[in-house]
């Protein structure tokens, strides 16, 4: 899980300093999600270990780290912003799988590599409650999308609609492979017009 | 026995100019496109709001929730709008730039307290000192959604008529201040001034 809930964790773990151990600044990620992200569920793995439980001590000692910092979960979690821990309500089966289509169309505005139904940052919880609530005030997916846009800009869409300052992102390549097959087929012209056709002696060579 | 390629002629000038300019056009790219990607705020979304009337709300006061602020009352006067948790560290690392700043009473500098805990946030105030004329309080965070607000701290300005003029996402720094803040602010002061001025007695 790369980007901004872990940038966000270090700045608070490295103090007012807020720079990654490459020295670099850290930029808005710190900048912090009120974030569950630093109560991310950690994946729970089964007691006994895939290799067939046979205790290997360099492991053990894994083993006891992993569990002291299960322990410390929770002490991680005290600097959280409030949050709602209800979850989402959904009146029926369609508009759940409904709901899920829309927020899976939707970027995360804080964890921009991830989608809204995907993103544990607390902007995408509120975002999945408003956007659940307008979905039940009786929206449509498009009128829930231009609410965001208005709010976030396109960022939001993972498919932007088209208009003039992206239609080079859409014409562009059309664009360059034409050229490049009209370059092409005059190129192939001009040589063929001056290669001369061989004479009958040479013929046999 | 000759050759048995055909003889190849040199490309024309033109062609190898074309490829040089080619060429280096995609090293200018490249060369952007690593520069900005080391650039601290190159996931910052730019603000949907900017040049645009800020969101109609109406949220309580934090030092006295029985208040409860308009979005019309801040009308008349420029504002600076800083979003802020007693959750966020960042916030804490600007505090004392945003105070400093306040302190010159160049605008009002108004506290945007977004999902926290009342008693906290009155707490942090209490321990670092309170930089705001005025702290809104948005517990539930849904005004925030309208303000597109991604994380804090988020600084917005505002001017006279209530329209959004510059956003700065990130903690504030003096030289942010100093180089993008100020100028926009003298920009609004220009614009107030002028209209007043330029005013002819009608006749």
């Amino acid at each position: 899980m790369p980007s901004r809930v872990m940038r966000c964790r270090l700045r608070s773990d490295f103090g007012a300093e807020g720079r990654t151990t490459n020295g670099r600044a850290l930029p808005v990620g710190s900048h912090c999600p009120p974030s569950a992200g630093s109560a991310r569920p950690l994946v729970v793995r089964p007691a006994t270990p895939a290799w067939g439980g046979r205790a290997v001590p360099a492991l053990f000692s894994l083993w006891v780290a992993l569990a002291v910092a299960l322990l410390l979960m929770p002490a991680l979690a005290l600097a959280q912003a409030v949050s709602d821990p209800t979850p989402l309500q959904y009146r029926d089966a369609a508009e759940e799988a409904r709901f899920h289509a829309l927020a899976a169309e939707l970027r995360c505005v804080q964890c921009q590599n991830q989608s809204l139904a995907d993103s544990n940052a607390q902007i995408a919880h509120d975002l999945r409650r408003e956007v659940l609530t307008l979905m039940q005030q009786g929206n449509s997916d498009a009128q829930i999308k231009q609410f965001l846009v208005e709010r976030y800009g396109e960022f939001v869409l993972y498919r932007p609609a088209m208009d003039t300052r992206n239609s080079l992102l859409w014409f562009g390549p059309l664009v360059l492979v034409l050229g490049g097959a009209g370059v092409l087929v005059w190129v192939v012209r001009r040589r063929s017009r001056q290669v001369q056709p061989m004479g009958e002696s040479e013929e046999r060579w | 026995m000759s050759d048995p390629r055909p003889a190849s002629r040199p490309l024309p000038p033109v062609a190898i100019v074309i490829g040089v300019l080619f060429f280096f056009g995609l090293l200018g790219l490249m060369v952007y496109g690593v520069m900005k990607s080391g650039a601290p705020d190159r996931d910052i979304l730019p603000s949907a709001l900017i040049g645009k009337p800020a969101p109609a709300f109406a949220l309580p006061v934090l030092h006295d929730p029985s208040i409860t602020v308009h979005s019309s009352e801040l009308r008349g006067a420029p504002y600076v709008l800083n979003v802020w948790g007693s959750w966020c560290a960042a916030c804490r690392e600007e505090h004392p730039i945003l105070t400093r700043f306040a302190e010159t009473k160049r605008v009002r500098v108004i506290g945007y307290n977004w999902k926290d805990e009342p008693a906290d946030a009155l707490r942090w105030l209490e321990q670092l000192g309170n930089p705001f004329v005025l702290v809104l309080s948005d517990i539930e965070g849904r005004t925030a959604i309208d303000w597109g607000v991604t994380a804090a701290p988020e600084t917005f300005l505002v001017d006279a008529s209530g329209v959004v003029r510059w956003k700065y996402s990130g903690a504030l720094t003096q030289r942010v201040i100093d180089t993008k803040l100020l100028p926009e602010l003298e920009k609004l002061e220009g614009a107030n001034a002028q209209p007043r001025n330029a005013l002819p007695p009608a006749e």
